[in-house]
């Protein structure tokens, strides 16, 4: 009995509740093949990383999810409605943060809100819960200029935090920080993605933090991208974020990623 | 500049300078260059008149009106020139070709068009002022962060919105620093206009005092003039500067 009704919701799970479905996405660049025929799930509430070598398409593919880029072909489905622009379902972290520089921290994690017309005080007022909760209480009235790299990142993270999306837009949102930095992102990446009921799509270059912070892991392959594998680190969600690094799962999975880009670095 | 480790306060060279045209004057030097002391108790009388008054407002009317059309029409037209590449190419050769060419050989045209008196001073002065000032705008929108670009769309920036809230902002160092130009510019051009066209303004009062040979009054003038055009442009760099900590960073 008990068992059964796992499984029923086992395959709820896995057939039904994708937060976000690319099916057949195609793009050129002109001449450019980028994206070739790609199909891939994204699970609701999970974490899916997608790693590749440089100028595989990483980039493209989570601009089109985003609706900043239209596909030369294939359907992007969000919530299940397909996508044809920017949505309020999606906010997008940029690599190179994309912050005013004329603008306070206050006012730069409440911009999202601002440009969808809520009313200065309410937005303020959830701004301030965001920037509590990336840990930068006491910031709200610096300018951007005047933080690092890595408080610069938190305010891009509150900032998409704030509009309430459904799905996370990650585009390597942790390379422009030092190592310390990153390591203290990726724990507070997988409370967040614990706490908050949210779909994270995560783009990195690195193996280890992609098995460190992913339920899923697509493997992209050089152009035209395709995806070359699915791997789903099962038993990691459970171990206590400081052995993880330790854990044997964790050592072969980066393992075994590792041999398969191997190929595809000269 | 500093002397023996005191910092002194800007331009204090200028004193310098002063202190060698009273000496000059002073051997007589010249009789074009009256000593400095003489000008300046000249400059006194001479503000009070209603000569110089009626000059004063005439080239301050000219110069507003000027700088106004060239900055109402100049930022618009530079930002669509950054924005749009059709534009940009149909318009650019001629922002170049105004900008670099001799305008004052322009200015007996305009008179031709457009008589003798207020309206073409002001055209000369918004000839002036105005290619630069597109320039700047059409630049400073050009390198504007395509990933700002980006995240105002992607949280649904309308339009409207996106060229308020980041495009004007984004370019509004560059913006600045072309008006700056621009409106030194049209000091030029004001009074390149008065000069040629000479029936109003200090270009009136110019053609009166030197045909008359009143040094000390020329002198006079010539300072205020290069003292409003001074202040003009230093306001502005302060200006420029409020906004240039973010320049760097955009
Ligand atoms: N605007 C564009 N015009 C032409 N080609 C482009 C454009 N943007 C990307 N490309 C090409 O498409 C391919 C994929 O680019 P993309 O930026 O998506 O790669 P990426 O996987 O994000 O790389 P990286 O890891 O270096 O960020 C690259 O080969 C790139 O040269
Ligand atoms: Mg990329």
């Amino acid at each position: 009995m008990l068992q059964t009704n796992a499984l029923a919701e086992d395959t709820v799970l896995t057939q039904t509740d994708n937060a976000v479905s690319v099916s057949g996405v195609s793009k050129n660049y002109g001449e450019v093949e980028a994206l070739k025929n790609l199909t891939l799930d994204f699970p609701r509430g999970q974490l899916t990383s997608l790693l590749g070598p440089s100028g595989c398409g990483k980039t493209t593919l989570l601009k089109i999810i985003a609706g900043l880029l239209e596909p030369t072909e294939g359907k992007i489905l969000v919530n299940g409605s397909p996508v044809t622009g920017p949505g309020e379902d999606r906010a997008f972290v940029f690599q190179d943060f994309a912050l005013l520089p004329w603008a306070s921290v206050i006012r730069n994690v409440a911009f999202g809100l601002e440009l969808r017309g809520v009313a200065k005080s309410e937005r303020e007022d959830i701004a301030n819960k965001y920037i509590k909760e990336v840990g930068l209480e006491g910031f709200e009235k610096s300018f951007p200029h005047e933080l690092s790299g890595g408080m610069r990142q938190r305010v891009g993270l509150a900032r998409a935090l704030s509009v309430d999306a459904d799905v996370l837009l990650m585009d390597e949102p942790f390379s422009a920080v030092d190592e310390q930095t990153r390591r203290k992102f990726q724990e507070d990446l997988l409370a967040l993605v614990a706490n908050e009921n949210k779909t994270f799509i995560f783009v990195t270059h690195s193996i280890e933090e992609a098995v460190y912070v992913s339920d899923q892991i697509a493997i992209l392959l050089p152009r035209p991208s395709r995806v070359a594998d699915i791997i789903r680190p099962t038993g990691l969600r459970e171990k206590d974020v400081a052995s993880i690094r330790r854990d044997s799962e964790y050592l072969d999975i980066v393992d075994e990623i590792w041999a398969s880009l191997k190929s595809y670095v000269e | 500049m500093q002397i023996k480790g005191v910092r002194l306060p800007g331009m204090s060279s200028l004193l310098l300078w002063g202190l060698l045209w009273e000496i000059v004057g002073r051997t007589g030097f010249s009789f074009f260059v009256p000593p400095l002391s003489e000008v300046v108790k000249t400059l006194f009388e001479i503000i009070g008149t209603t000569a110089f008054q009626k000059a004063l407002y005439e080239t301050a009317y000219a110069f507003c009106s000027g700088v106004f059309f060239a900055i109402v029409i100049g930022i618009p037209t530079g930002i669509m020139m950054g924005k749009n590449r059709l534009i940009d190419e149909l318009l650019l050769p001629w922002v170049n070709i105004f900008l670099s060419a001799p305008l004052t050989a322009l200015v007996p045209v305009l008179m031709v068009l457009f008589g003798f008196g207020m309206k073409s001073i002001i055209i000369t002065t918004t000839l002036f002022a105005i290619w630069i000032i597109i320039l700047n705008a059409r630049v400073g929108v050009m390198q504007i962060n395509r990933s700002l670009v980006e995240m105002a769309t992607s949280f649904g920036a309308s339009p409207w919105a996106a060229f308020t809230k980041v495009y004007f902002w984004a370019a509004l160092p560059e913006i600045l620093g072309g008006v700056r130009i621009g409106i030194i510019r049209a000091v030029k051009g004001v009074i390149i206009g008065q000069l040629l066209i000479s029936l109003v303004g200090f270009g009136a009062l110019f053609e009166l005092y030197s045909n008359n040979f009143l040094m000390k009054h020329f002198w006079a003038v010539l300072v205020v003039l290069f003292a409003l055009a001074f202040s003009i442009s230093e306001f502005l760099a302060y200006l420029e500067r409020r906004v240039s900590y973010y320049a760097a960073k955009r």
